[in-house]
């Protein structure tokens, strides 16, 4: 009886012993055997970062010039004001726009630039005396007599970040600085629209985060249009000639690049980077085949065909070996002798002036007519230089829609300067910048939030260190330019989007993510069963002996107490 | 990711859907771009202070862009006075800048010995520009954008690339005149800016493969060599750093469709217009050998060699097999060869020109040629003075009155001896099993009475491990001592074999290289998908001057036929030939792949039979129990307790 209970009592042990360095060892053995490397990601900040509250903050400064307000109240005019609006897009995206306001009286040197015979003039002084940062504006409220502006202009905004604003007439001295900056304020507000930023163009630059409820079709249009943000565009100019057995095409490309598309890039040179190529393509066909118009002998080319005009063309144009990023083609197409002149016509089957049109987010094609160029007696091949002014003009009106320069309709009693040499003003550059810094801010917090959801949900992918680093730089490069905006720094908040965006697409698009790399759980587990089932089954079976013997023991010596 | 692709395809519809709507756009552009064309028209009519503007760029900018809101109804007066007033100004050019770049294009068709026909299409392009200074060239005419980009970006001093289906049989068809190995072979010398040379070749080759939709992302570390006398640059410039050359073979690549068509589109004319229309992949492909290539090195453009230029050489080699039986005549036309005729050259080619090689054939006994050309040229290729009949495609003379030419040749006697090639070379594997091998290299030398020095390039995998120290060469029985041995040896997983010699090889003889070696095991996921057909190794290279029959031409930018001018000569009395040998098909041994599966299913099983009945061992308490008394026992026990008797 005695050995009997020793043996039983020695095989409990034994079970119990194998259950335990089966828990203790085997059990963290494999567990970290086949556990993935999985770096730390700083899922919380990107869980704040998911909702997005942004702050835009201008500094606008309101100069008044002699004349505009009594010594009275100049003493009471508040040295600042702040202005916020607030907006909601959708559950977790709020916009905040802050408008501080100072308020000062003109210096003896801008009373001397702002008594400059025309508008262009003062401005071009004012801009001389002193340069307002990025993102910034100056107000200047001249006095309603002077001659500045024309009779019927009330506001001038020049191709700096500097505004004019006629006092209106009704102000008369003698009212209270609170009734003058009252009456102001509306203006005012005009002129911020115009020349910062604006509500329809930031939530416009939000589109790839929030979906929009679908406005007009113009709007959609001009969102569509331009090219998404990128930190970088690769610019090619394709002359197409499709005849060179008839015309032999010249253009001095690297010349008018130089002189027209160069100042642009220049200015826009914080925004992105950019890159001009050219390349002539021969035999380069378009895909439709125009019709002749006999009442005008051309042919005509209807906006329904447009359409499939790219294609075929597109085939010849190559994508870029060195780089990956958006490329713009421009092309400019010479038709052949036999399909000579070539029209398009537009929706209404009018003859379109510049005879180009563009396509959203791929470039612009212009028609180029040669066959005024020689008689029906010229040798073929002729030499032709082609008129590159008149290219460039097309063509750079193309890159600027392309690229989302565009100037919002001024309200009536506005004078908006024409463009300088450059083609673009700086406060339109500075509308550009806000709406590209918004719409990378966009852009990388849904990278980062979708790549740390799809981290999440695959639980063996492996994150290693350099992916994690990258999404750490994105994080931080993004927080920096919340902040930056906040503060106003438009400069620094693009730069540090851009960073943002930069880190946020390496980190997505890492080889090691791919999701097909890796097994499913259940594959997994279907290798594992034949080695596991036969191992655990006898243990779990011996504990639940050995637990019901317990139990049952209990139950006797319980009985027996009783 | 499949949902980031997925709005990426979305996006592209809505583009694509886009662009009719671009009409109501394209308003704008208009707008902007004319009023441009009114403020230069106006000019003239208006007065004088705005033509003074128009001189200046930065005020017509001013009028193009301010003038948004022109009303349209001048625009169309404004329009027709546009192209009225125009064509007296620029019908004359004032000045039609100098092209600086120039396009050449030639074929050579050869009547082969054998039969076939051998036809060698080249075209060349010439560009004076300087990609190896830092400044940034972007402005493309004739060169090709695509490779031009690539040139500037990695730096490239030369670039060879070719795409070989099939095998050139040097002992029937005689010398090719761009020799390449079957496969894909590239090999670049990069210029000594380049600081990180693997990163770059990596990245090359990627984009590379792009170009060209071929594998060649297949080509990595274990696959490149450094050759250090084999691979000199062709082009100017005397680096001779092997450091910054890289070599790589893949023989397994197979060459179709796919990659001709990115070829041809590297040309100027495309395929539409001059010889390029010949070149229809249906026919290039039936063929007995297809190779196509691309060659970009910088030349001199003068003799004194002041100012460089960029030659791209694009070549294709291809011999078609027309003795086929049961053709009956031995005739053959392009019409045959490509199924096209010719009717124009390419117009913007400076010269464009059919060379067919009657120099076996001077009387014109064994062929004849149709239409006859009175032009006929002598070029010094590949040590011989050889013959040829020429078609000069930028006369119309040439076409005749049908407007298209389609050569003809007519076999009249299929007799005639061909010189035998000085130097070939085979290669194949010898030895039985799985686990060793030997590498045989025969390289034959048929010229009667003079030897000449070969290089040999090996290139050879890293699981061919190669027995170094049984390496022999022998020519006619006795032992030849290689003058120079360059040996890499190679790292499992890393890098191959790189084996170079200088064999000295004696007149009318043959010369074996053999090298055993052992096969290694590979890990399960290195196999090719199928790994029974056997593993590629690339050709051996053989590289040689070799002694010529006549003078060779030493100038080389005096104008020549493009065949014969692709290697620079540097000497009159020899001429430089390299040979590929053939790829060999080598067995590595195979396991099983459904193993893994089995091998698992088979452990558990063992490790659960055996750790159950050693738990059982462990875990049970063994005791005697009583036996059970038999079945007629128990019965007569219940008969003995129903009768109250005691039980057995």
């Amino acid at each position: 009886m005695a050995t009997t209970e020793v043996e039983r009592r020695r095989g409990q042990l034994a079970a119990l012993s194998i259950a335990a360095v089966v828990i203790i060892v085997g059990v963290p053995l494999w567990w970290r055997t086949t556990e993935t490397y999985r770096a730390w990601l700083p899922v919380s900040q990107i869980k704040e970062l998911a909702n997005m509250q942004l702050q835009l903050s201008a500094d606008v400064e309101v100069v008044f010039a002699r004349g505009t307000v009594t010594p009275e109240q100049q003493k009471k005019v508040p040295l600042t004001q702040t202005q916020d609006e607030e907006h909601t897009v959708d559950e977790d995206t709020a916009l905040r726009y802050r408008y501080e306001t100072k308020y000062r009286t003109a210096t003896i040197m801008e009373e001397d630039a702002l008594n400059q015979p025309t508008a262009a003039e003062a401005d071009l002084s004012l801009h001389t005396l002193s340069e307002s940062p990025c993102g910034s504006l100056v107000v200047y409220v001249i006095p309603e007599s002077s001659s500045l502006l024309p009779e019927d202009v009330d506001v001038y905004i020049g191709q700096r970040r500097t505004a004019l604003l006629r006092n209106g007439a009704q102000m008369r001295v003698g009212r209270t600085i609170e009734q003058l900056l009252a009456h102001l304020e509306p203006r005012l507000k005009q002129v911020l629209q115009v020349m910062s930023f604006s509500h329809t163009d930031i939530t416009a630059a939000l589109s790839d985060r929030v979906r929009l409820s679908p406005g007009n079709k113009e709007s959609i249009a001009d969102s569509m249009r331009s090219f998404k943000s990128s930190p970088g565009y690769e610019i090619t100019f394709s002359l197409l000639n499709p005849d060179p057995k008839s015309h032999r095409l010249h253009w001095d490309i690297e010349g008018s690049v130089q002189t027209y598309i160069q100042p642009l890039l220049t200015k826009l040179a914080p925004v992105a980077n950019f890159s001009i190529d050219s390349q002539t393509l021969y035999y380069a066909m378009l895909g439709v085949n125009p019709r002749f118009d006999s009442n005008r002998s051309a042919y005509t080319l209807n906006c329904d065909s447009l359409a499939h005009v790219i294609n075929p063309v597109e085939a010849r144009l190559g994508s870029n070996a060195a780089s990956s990023n958006p490329v713009l083609n421009f092309l400019l197409y010479a038709p052949d002798a036999h399909h000579s002149p070539l029209y398009i016509h537009d929706r209404k089957k009018r003859e379109v002036p510049s005879n180009a049109f563009h396509s959203p987010r791929w470039g612009g094609i212009m028609v180029y007519n040669v066959n005024g160029f020689y008689g029906p007696e010229a040798v073929f091949p002729v030499d032709i230089n082609i008129d590159m002014t008149r290219v460039m003009g097309v063509f750079l009106a193309q890159l600027r829609l392309l690229l989302g320069v565009q100037s919002p309709t001024a309200p009536p009693g506005f004078l908006v300067a024409p463009c300088s040499s450059t083609g673009i003003a700086d406060w339109e550059l500075d509308r550009l910048m806000w709406s590209r810094s918004v719409e990378n801010v966009a852009t990388a917090t849904t990278t980062i939030t979708s790549l740390a959801q799809l981290l999440d949900q695959i639980g063996n992918i492996v994150i290693n260190d350099n992916i994690a680093e990258q999404v750490s730089s994105a994080v931080t490069s993004l927080q920096l330019a919340v902040a930056e905006l906040e503060a106003g720094n438009l400069g620094f908040a693009l730069q540090y989007s851009k960073e943002a965006i930069l880190a946020s697409e390496r980190a997505f698009f890492d080889p090691s993510l791919l999701h097909l790399l890796y097994f499913p759980d259940d594959q997994k587990f279907a290798i594992y069963i034949p080695l596991f089932l036969p191992m655990c089954v006898p243990i779990l079976l011996s504990l639940l002996k050995i637990v019901s013997e317990a139990r049952q023991r209990r139950r006797e010596k319980q009985a027996k107490k009783d | 990711m499949a949902a980031h692709r997925c709005s990426y395809s979305a996006l592209l519809l809505i583009v694509c859907s886009l662009s009719v709507f671009s009409v109501a756009d394209s308003q704008e552009t208009t707008l902007a771009g004319d009023h441009h064309d009114t403020a230069v028209d106006d000019n003239p009519r208006t007065d004088t202070v705005t033509a003074e503007q128009t001189a200046e760029q930065p005020a017509v900018d001013q009028r193009r862009w301010e003038a948004t809101e022109v009303e349209e109804a001048t625009l169309d007066d404004a329009d027709t006075d546009t192209r009225d007033s125009i064509p007296p100004e620029t019908a004359v050019p004032s000045s039609v800048p100098h092209p600086k770049d120039d396009f050449q294009e030639e074929l050579v068709i050869r009547p082969l010995h054998s039969g076939d026909i051998y036809a060698s299409f080249q075209f060349r392009t010439l560009w004076e520009t300087d990609f190896m200074r830092g400044n940034k060239v972007s402005h493309y005419r004739l060169f090709p954008k695509s490779l031009g980009q690539v040139i500037s970006k990695f730096s490239v001093r030369e670039l060879h690339i070719s795409f070989t289906q099939g095998y050139w049989r040097t002992m029937q068809w005689g010398q090719p005149f761009q020799p390449s190995p079957p496969g894909a072979e590239l090999w670049v010398w990069f210029q000594d800016s380049v600081t990180d040379v693997d990163g770059t070749w990596k990245e090359l080759t990627n984009v590379l493969s792009g170009i060209f939709c071929a594998s060649l992302n297949f080509i990595d570390s274990t696959n490149t060599v450094q050759p250090s006398a084999s691979f000199k640059p062709l082009g100017i410039g005397n680096v001779t750093d092997h450091r910054f050359l890289r070599y790589a073979i893949l023989p397994r690549e197979i060459v179709c469709t796919e990659n001709l068509t990115p070829w041809k589109k590297l040309l100027p004319c495309g395929s539409k217009a001059g010889l390029a229309v010949l070149l229809k992949s249906e026919k290039l492909f039936h063929s007995s050998f297809h190779s196509q290539a691309v060659h970009i090195r910088p030349v001199c453009q003068d003799w004194q060699c002041k100012t460089t230029s960029w030659e791209l050489r694009q070549t294709l080699n291809v011999v078609f097999d027309l003795h086929t039986p049961g053709q009956g005549k031995r005739e053959w036309s392009l019409f045959k060869m490509f199924s096209r005729t010719l009717t124009e050259a390419c117009p913007l080619a400076s010269s464009s020109k059919i060379y067919i090689d009657i120099t076996d054939d001077p009387q014109g006994e064994q062929f004849e040629v149709s239409p006859a050309t009175p032009l006929l040229s002598q070029a010094m290729v590949l040590g011989d003075r050889r013959t040829f009949s020429v078609y000069d495609l930028t006369q119309q003379l040439t076409f005749g009155t049908a407007r298209s030419l389609n050569l003809l040749i007519r076999w009249k006697s299929s007799e005639g001896e061909m010189l035998r090639p000085l130097l070939h070379a085979e290669r194949y594997v010898a030895g039985y099993g799985l686990q060793t091998g030997e590498i045989h290299t025969l390289m034959y030398n048929n010229h009667p009475y003079r030897s000449f020095p070969v290089l040999l390039l090996d290139s050879v995998p890293w699981y061919l491990r190669l027995y170094i120290h049984t390496l022999t060469v022998t020519s006619k029985g006795k032992d030849n001592k290689p003058s120079y041995i360059h040996y890499q040896p190679s790292k499992d997983r890393v890098r191959p074999h790189l084996l170079e010699m200088l064999v000295q090889l004696p007149p009318n003889s043959v010369t074996e290289v053999t090298v055993q070696f052992e096969r290694a095991l590979l890990k399960w996921t290195e196999y090719t998908p199928d790994p029974n057909h056997g593993f590629y190794v690339g050709s051996s290279v053989i590289s040689s001057l070799v002694p010529s029959i006549v003078a060779m031409d030493t100038n080389s930018t005096q104008e020549r036929p493009l065949f014969s001018s692709f290697f620079p000569c540097k000497e009159e009395s020899s001429y430089f030939v390299r040979v590929y040998t053939e790829p060999l098909l080598v067995n590595l041994p195979t396991p099983d792949f459904s193993m893994p599966y089995n091998v698992i299913c088979l452990t558990c099983t063992v490790v659960a039979v055996g750790y159950g009945s050693l738990y059982n061992l462990l875990t049970r308490s063994f005791q005697i129990e009583e036996p059970s008394p038999g079945l007629a026992k128990r019965i007569a026990n219940v008969i003995r307790k129903m009768r109250g008797v005691p039980p057995l």
